[in-house]
Parts: C-alpha cells; sequence; structure tokens
C-alpha cells in the first residue's frame, strides 16, 4: 500500500488537521513508513483464529440503568471557546 | 395462536412518459431506547431538559473518559429483536464510524457494523384492505445519538446542546421488501406499533423518537421478482437515499416525489448517481447532501475502548418469558374470541391502552357491541376532548354498566347515549343514574298502549293518512317515542303501533 500526496491531503482533511502544501510530501513518507512497519504483520497466517480482544479473560463492563451524572452545564462548556445561553455556540453549519 | 393470513399487496406503479415503472424501497429506523440513563455514560436521556444539562464527560468527549455500556439498553434491544422474531447474536461488537460534525464531540459515533446484536427478522404489515407486505429485518444495531444543533438562533452560529449525544438508538435496516409510499408508512406505522407493545421505544415521532432513512429506487415491472428469486442486488436500480424523515405525511411525499425524479432521469437517457438526499417539505422535492459525501469515508474499525460484547441464551430466554403478547398475536385473538371484524380489532389493538380497555369491557360481555362503545362513543368522545384512554372519565366498569343495561332491555340504544353522556361528564354508577332519573326503559306494555292510544285519537287525520300508506306509522312510533320521553321500547311500540292502525 502506497500513500501519495494526495491521500495524505484527504486523510487530513478527514481528521480536519490543515497540513501546509509544502509538508504533504514528508506527510506522507511517514505514512508509508506506518504501513509499511504493520504489513509485515501480514507474514503471519491468521486464517481460523479468532481476534484477540483482551490478554485476560474479561467480560465486557456493564452499568445499570440509573442516571448517576449530568447536571453540570456549567462544567460541560468551561472548554467552548464560545457558549450562548448554554449552548456551544459554533460557526454555521447548515445543510 | 391463531394465524391471520394476508394476500401480498400490489406494488405502486408510476407511469412515466414512456413506461410504468416500479418501486423498491429499503428503510433505515433509527428508534431511540426507551431507557433512564444513556448508552455508554450515566447522565439521563429525559427529552426537552435545558441544553447540555443531561451531559457526562464520556458524552461531551473529554479526553480520558470512557464508556461503560448500560446493560439495559442491551436487553431493549434484544427484547426489541425478539418481538420482530429475529434471531439474536450472543456475540456483537462495537466499532467506530468516524466523522466530523459539531454536535458529535468524539469525531466518531459508537456502533455495530461488522457485528451487530440482532440479526433478521420480520414485520408483518397490514395494508388495511385485506392485504399486507411481510418485510424482512436484515439487522438492528445498537449505537450512540448524535447531539442536536440549532440553526435559527444566531444569523452566523449554530449552537449546540449535547442533551442527546450518546443517548442509546436502535436502527432497525430492512431489506428492500416495500414496494410503495403508503407500504413505507405503513411498515414505519407497524413497527412504531410493536416497539410500543414492547416499551422499547416511546414512538414520539415529533420528539424524534423514531426517524428514518428512506432508499428509494426504481425498476421497470418483473426486475423486482428477478432481485427476490436471487437475491442479486443487480436486477433493481440505483437507489438514493433520503435522510432523517420523522412524518408518515412528508415520508410518503419525499417517495412520491424521489421516485418521478429517478424516472425522469431514466427516461432522458441519464443514470442515477448513489447519494444522500434530503427533502424538502416546503418545495417538495428532494436534494442531494453534498456534504454528507465528502463525509462519507466513515473509516470504521473495532472500538478499543469496549471489548466484544457476550450474552448468555438463558439470559435471552429470560428477557422472552417476560415478552407482551404482541399486535399480530392479540388481533388474531380478538377476531377469534370475541368475533370482532379485522378493521375493529385492528383498531382496538392500534395502542397496548386501547386494547387493554377494551379487554376490560368485554369481559363477560357482548364483544362486538363492546367494540361498537368503545370505538364509537367512547373513542369519538374522547377525540372530541382530544383526550387518551389513559385519561378517559369513563372507565370499563362504568361502560360495561352501560353495556349490561342495554342488553338487559333495561334501557333502550338511544338512552344509553344519554346514559353514557351523563357518565362521562359527571361520573357515578350507570345503574344508580338509570334508576335515580327515571331512565328505565317502559316495557308495560299497558303504559305503551295508552300512550299509542292517545296519539292516534289526538291525530285522526293522520290516522287516515297512515291507514293508506303503512309507511307514515313511522310518525306515531315517534311521537310514542317523544311522549315517553324516549324511555318506550321501541320494538314494543312498533308492534303496537302497527296493530292499532291496523284495528
Amino acid at each position: 500500500m502506497s500513500i501519495d500526496k494526495d491521500t495524505a491531503a484527504r486523510v487530513a482533511k478527514l481528521a480536519r488537521i490543515r497540513v501546509e502544501e509544502d509538508a504533504l510530501p514528508a506527510l506522507a513518507e511517514e505514512f508509508n513508513a506506518i504501513l509499511g512497519f504493520i504489513e509485515e504483520l501480514n507474514e503471519v497466517d491468521v486464517d481460523g483464529v479468532e481476534p484477540m480482544t483482551s490478554v485476560t479473560p474479561m467480560r465486557l463492563k456493564r452499568r445499570v440503568d440509573e442516571i448517576t451524572d449530568g447536571d453540570q452545564q456549567d462544567k460541560v462548556l468551561k472548554n467552548a471557546p464560545d457558549a450562548r445561553e448554554g449552548f456551544f455556540a459554533v460557526p454555521k453549519v447548515v445543510e | 395462536m391463531l394465524d391471520l393470513s394476508y394476500d401480498a399487496p400490489t406494488p405502486k406503479t408510476i407511469a412515466g412518459a414512456k413506461d410504468d415503472w416500479e418501486l423498491v424501497i429499503g428503510m433505515e429506523v433509527h428508534a431511540q431506547v426507551s431507557s433512564n440513563a444513556k448508552l455508554f455514560s450515566g447522565a439521563s436521556t429525559k427529552f426537552g431538559a435545558e441544553p447540555n444539562s443531561h451531559v457526562a464527560f464520556v458524552d461531551s468527549a473529554m479526553p480520558g473518559m470512557l464508556p461503560v455500556i448500560n446493560e439495559f439498553c442491551i436487553e431493549q434491544a434484544v427484547r426489541t429483536g425478539l418481538g420482530l422474531k429475529a434471531e439474536i447474536n450472543l456475540k456483537s461488537a462495537f466499532d467506530r464510524k468516524n466523522y466530523f460534525y459539531p454536535d458529535l464531540p468524539q469525531g466518531y459515533q459508537i456502533s455495530q457494523l461488522y457485528h451487530p446484536i440482532v440479526g433478521e427478522g420480520e414485520v408483518l404489515v397490514e395494508m388495511g384492505d385485506g392485504t399486507a407486505r411481510n418485510v424482512r429485518v436484515e439487522r438492528i444495531h445498537l449505537e450512540q445519538d448524535a447531539g442536536k444543533s440549532i440553526h435559527d438562533m444566531d444569523p452566523n452560529m449554530s449552537f449546540v446542546d449535547l442533551n442527546r449525544t450518546g443517548v442509546a438508538l436502535m436502527e432497525i435496516v430492512s431489506r428492500p421488501d416495500i414496494r410503495g409510499p403508503e407500504e413505507a408508512a405503513a411498515y414505519l406505522g407497524k413497527l412504531r406499533q410493536i416497539l410500543r407493545y414492547l416499551g422499547t421505544c416511546d414512538g414520539n415521532m415529533q420528539n424524534g423518537s423514531m426517524r428514518a432513512d428512506v432508499n428509494v429506487s426504481v425498476c421497470r415491472p418483473g426486475q423486482y421478482e428477478k432481485y427476490q428469486a436471487t437475491q442479486d442486488f443487480g436486477h433493481l436500480g440505483t437507489r438514493c437515499e433520503i435522510k432523517n424523515m420523522n412524518s408518515m405525511r412528508f415520508i410518503q411525499m419525499a417517495i412520491d416525489v424521489e421516485a418521478r425524479r429517478q424516472i425522469a432521469i431514466l427516461e432522458d437517457g441519464g443514470e442515477i448517481v448513489q447519494e444522500t438526499r434530503l427533502y424538502d417539505a416546503d418545495k417538495n422535492e428532494t436534494r442531494s447532501m453534498r456534504s454528507k459525501e465528502e463525509a462519507h469515508d466513515y473509516r470504521y474499525f473495532p472500538d478499543p475502548d469496549l471489548l466484544p460484547l457476550e450474552i448468555e441464551q438463558g439470559w435471552v430466554d429470560d428477557i422472552g418469558a417476560t415478552l407482551p403478547e404482541l399486535p399480530d398475536a392479540k388481533k388474531a385473538r380478538f377476531i377469534n374470541d370475541f368475533k370482532l371484524s379485522d378493521y375493529d380489532a385492528s383498531v382496538l389493538t392500534a395502542e397496548v391502552e386501547n386494547a387493554n380497555y377494551f379487554e376490560a369491557v368485554a369481559k363477560g360481555r357482548d364483544g362486538k357491541m363492546s367494540a361498537n362503545w368503545v370505538i364509537n362513543e367512547l373513542f369519538g368522545r374522547l377525540k372530541k376532548d382530544e383526550k387518551t384512554i389513559t385519561d378517559s372519565p369513563v372507565n370499563p366498569t362504568q361502560l360495561g354498566g352501560i353495556i349490561e343495561l342495554i342488553s338487559s332491555d333495561a334501557i333502550s340504544g338511544k338512552i344509553a347515549k344519554d346514559l353514557f353522556e351523563i357518565v362521562y361528564t359527571e361520573g357515578g354508577d350507570p345503574a344508580e343514574i338509570v334508576e335515580a332519573r327515571g331512565m328505565k326503559q317502559v316495557t308495560d306494555t299497558g303504559a305503551i298502549e295508552a300512550a299509542v292510544d292517545q296519539i292516534i285519537a289526538d291525530n285522526p287525520a293522520q290516522v287516515e293518512k297512515a291507514k293508506q300508506n303503512p309507511k307514515l306509522a313511522g310518525w306515531f312510533v315517534g311521537q310514542v317515542m317523544k311522549a315517553t320521553g324516549g324511555k318506550a321500547n321501541p320494538k314494543a311500540v312498533n308492534e303496537l303501533v302497527a296493530k292499532k292502525l291496523a284495528d
């Protein structure tokens, strides 16, 4: 798998990270290095092997259906660059 | 259980400029799970609160916060699956669906793409004309809802409320088995009915508890049958997805206008582009949501914060043992046990509260008569006051009492309606009211005879006319009823009037 400049630009856009045009070739290179490293794993034959999801036999932890959180509008909005009347205020996004 | 069998309805056909076209529709219904807390946090799911007051740091995606699944939401999904006669997957898993939008602070929605909790099921959709469509359900998966953006509070800004963020949704995905706008609305209605019976979703479409994405394509007659025979989508046309519909009426209009748009393109020699579209009710048109296309690269991958979800068959069986009687079974039983028409049984089973009320009235009484009184008198009266069955001023015992008074000939049908109005507005025991207010039907033929004689004696001219034309006897019956305050037994009056006029 090879990542070109366009693909790097696309990944950056999907992640909403601004990358200057002249930085894209280097970014594509880095992606390729990472993917190349991961591709080594393809050498292992995993046919019929179930994916391992945990190193210890653990069951997905569950919570009971009780209201134990919330009611903290001030804290939720504390880091918002702009908040008005209890809402996050963001640049207009409309379909 | 008695099974009701139906023929399949005729698919809707739209005549284009050149050919006839058929519609093929599949739906993805998002149903909000009825639960106290959210899917992965302890914040409340209650609708209509102060903005951002039902938000845990998990929901606002503060760094380091981890999701912990709400066990009851799993139970609700399993219950829904069992209610749709679907296969329950004892092992399922959560994936991240990545996209960027201000009302989704995580930057991804936790969903179940690869291993949903519920597999194939089915929904029987009655069309009300003796036909019904069996719509196959492909899968149901659990996922998080997004927040809500409000665009009209400021000219330059959108306002975001995260109260809904992280509330559990069930996405119920149908196969493309729906063949027209009416069927689509009926499918959604039936799904809503079943979920409400199960108590797994309140079905409130206005508040967005149920929303549907509708996939529409068109094909020439015959193509669909080829698809059904082979399950090969190649026989069908390219589909477009109309997003986020929460009105039965708009769903039907949107399907119709979208099908016509596609037909016009195809007959012009064009091609349909598979895309997401939005329905504009003001203009009655659908338009492309280009922004969605760009974001369509969801880069799904298994959520590393959540282990696979494993449930036990015993637990599923326990949930199955608590399932209520569902609409199809209840309707069949009403038709069978109470000798109701298909229509009456449908009306009475539409909401479980109505069905329970009817059963309480009909128990030990005449089923057909009970149905008539519940549907025509009670529902009619409640509708006039914009009330529902749960706040009916007349309880089943009272309505049953009225019906018993009619059955025992104690009161006439006409008086019964007056009595119903008294019980509705003033309350009280029907039998006591009848006794106290002298509403009992006069069955004493002596008294009726006296009244008949009186009317005949007072109206010699009418008597002459009636002797020429027996149809005029009705006038005498009316006069006698009036003279007795409507309490005379109409049958007795009829007989006596006929006899006296013949003398």
